[in-house]
């Protein structure tokens, strides 16, 4: 178990009493509306909001635990922390805040090349955070508390105060980070693209509870929980590439046990990357239309019809033999169709309309 | 143009300021920790106390001082006969009276810049493995440090004309506690005096001008170094 948290806290206008529990080193995202306790949740892994009653585990070590009267302060966890805002010290230099923590770290891992070549700062090294953008001044937060060997990352909505460039600008750092370092991290946002780029795996939190988690692709394409009730819900699947056909310039990839052609990617058979279908891209049919410009057509099976009150839609996942897609059709197609629970139906996806991110 | 006595004054005054700021900033530096950090059940007493030199009449508090570090006072009693110090009409004693009315103009200023940090960077500070006199060494105190040089450019030129607490504690000897503004109230009292008060006055005017350009250079360096 990489990562367990219980906690339980009384705020004067919300009542916290949340528990989940993370296998594998990877990103964990806690998404949810704001005002829904994800900063406490945050700030008490971090050591910095006591609750009432806490359980907090990474990898084996316990951080705290009111049963037995344990509660490391924040400086003895070893957490690393990355705030909406940078907090970068103003009176140093930004080779001076990234040795902060590595100075007072025990030996470990992370070296500051490494770091530096990593979030490509080396060129900020000898100047002064209020000389960069907020971007540079994110990546060299990041950097800082990497620097300091934590056993765990928290992120707090690190790329909240940046705009949409900006954003583009460090989630490729991100992506490499996750595969680079195998930390631990726990990452906070209300940014349905940030989860989808990011999380390997999902925890929804809705006032003080958690409603909802698993892995990243099972939660997307959950359709009875809060991450698939937006416009734009989709499944995600981890995929890989299975061939590439030059001559047609299409790739095939295989995901959720299925396979889906796509145009042409760059990369060996083998490498991994992330797919979205958007659900209101996916038309169902219960025979293989001919004649037809598609390329995907993907055999599955109902699991659940959930109304979609306000839109006057419904939207259904469809069970693959290992994952699931999200679907949004109206109330009239299923009647039509004749589909409920456990029908067999067939996907159809434009390669074009499956959006292909790093994995 | 100034005779060696009146020269005298004038280091006397800037050695009692700078002893009186030497001792007094450490200790108000605590202080304004003390009442921005922490809540402990003396603190509107401490706080109290802190800004009493400020409201009290100069002479009182030279007074109270008199009783307590006076050679039969509790505490004078005990610093004479555990190491020897005399306050009372010394050199000492002088910026003794001064530190005690300055410690509150310290404390203000210190206290203030204290209150104004981002408590996020204290937190950082403390996610990196920072523990607690760490992060005021390295973090909270040289971010403060703007507030603290206010607050000792202040009070040290509070000092060189404060008069009545040192009057009345360390008394007005030539060469040993006639600071400045003593020196001019000395003058005066004898006849045909002024031209040597205006003397002595404007050397205090120009030590008070050249204290002010002085801080504010300082400051502008210090903020500029802290990135503001």
């Amino acid at each position: 178990m990489s990562l367990s948290v219980r906690l339980r806290h009384r705020f004067p206008d919300i009542a916290l009493d949340v528990e989940f529990a993370v296998p594998d080193p990877g990103v964990t995202v806690l998404f949810g509306p704001s005002g829904a306790g994800k900063s406490s949740i945050i700030a008490a892994v971090a050591g910095l909001l006591r609750t009432d009653a806490a359980r907090i585990e990474v990898g084996g070590t316990p951080l705290a635990d009111t049963g037995s009267g344990l509660w490391l302060p924040p400086e003895k966890r070893r957490v690393g922390l990355v705030f909406q805002d940078a907090r970068l010290f103003p009176h140093m230099s930004v080779e001076t805040n990234l040795r902060y923590g590595l100075r007072r770290a025990p030996q470990g891992p992370i070296r500051l090349d490494t770091v530096v070549d990593l979030l490509g700062i080396r060129a900020l090294l000898p100047r002064r955070p209020r000389t960069l953008s907020g971007g540079e001044r994110q990546r060299v937060a990041i950097g800082r508390a990497l620097l300091a060997q934590p056993r765990l990352l928290l992120m707090d909505e690190p790329l909240a105060s940046l705009d949409a460039s900006r954003k583009a600008e460090i989630m490729p750092y991100l992506t490499q980070l996750k595969t680079d370092l195998r930390l631990p991290v726990l990452y906070v946002t209300h940014a349905p693209d940030e989860v989808a780029q990011l999380a390997d795996w999902v925890v929804l939190v809705e006032s003080g509870r958690v409603v909802g988690h698993g892995p990243v692709s099972e939660i997307a394409a959950r359709a009875d929980l809060p991450f698939a009730q937006r416009d734009d819900a989709g499944a995600l699947l981890l995929a890989e590439i299975a061939e590439s056909d030059g001559r047609r310039a299409l790739t095939r990839l295989v995901a959720g046990g299925a396979s889906f052609w796509v145009p042409l990617l760059d990369g060996p058979i083998g490498t991994r990357h992330r797919i979205r279908i958007p659900a209101r891209e996916i038309i169902l049919a219960t025979r293989a239309p001919e004649a037809i410009s598609l390329h995907n057509v993907v055999p599955g099976r109902v699991r659940r019809i959930a109304p979609e009150g306000p839109r006057r839609s419904v939207l259904v996942e469809i069970g693959l033999p290992d994952g699931a897609l999200l679907s949004r059709v109206t109330i009239d197609a299923i009647a039509r169709l004749g589909l409920g629970e456990g029908a067999e139906v067939l996907a159809l996806i434009k390669s074009t309309s499956i959006e292909v991110l790093p994995g | 143009m100034l005779s060696p006595e009146e020269w005298e004054a004038v280091r006397l005054t800037l050695e009692v300021a700078a002893r009186a700021v030497g001792f007094g900033l450490p200790l108000a530096i605590v202080t304004a920790w003390l009442l921005a950090r922490t809540r402990f059940p003396g603190r509107p007493v401490l706080n109290a106390l802190v800004h009493l030199p400020l409201v009290l009449p100069p002479v009182v508090t030279g007074w109270l001082l008199l009783i307590l570090f006076g050679v039969r006072g509790p505490i004078g009693t005990l610093l004479f006969d555990w190491f020897g110090i005399r306050l009372v009409f010394t050199t000492a004693g002088a910026s003794l009276a001064c530190a005690v009315m300055t410690f509150p103009v310290m404390v203000r200023a210190i206290r203030l810049s204290l209150e104004g940090l981002d408590p996020g960077l204290e937190q950082a500070a403390r996610s990196l493995g920072a523990g607690r006199l760490d992060r005021l060494f390295t973090v909270t105190l040289p971010l403060a440090s703007p507030g603290i040089l206010v607050g000792a450019v202040v009070a040290y030129a509070t000092c060189l004309g404060e008069f009545g607490a040192v009057i009345t504690f360390a008394a007005n000897i030539p060469g040993e506690t006639q600071t400045l503004p003593l020196a001019i109230y000395a003058a005066l009292q004898v006849p045909g005096g002024e031209a040597k008060a205006a003397q002595l006055s404007l050397v205090s005017f120009t030590l008070a001008v050249i204290g002010l350009l002085l801080s504010e250079l300082l400051g502008r360096r210090l903020n500029r170094r802290l990135g503001r």
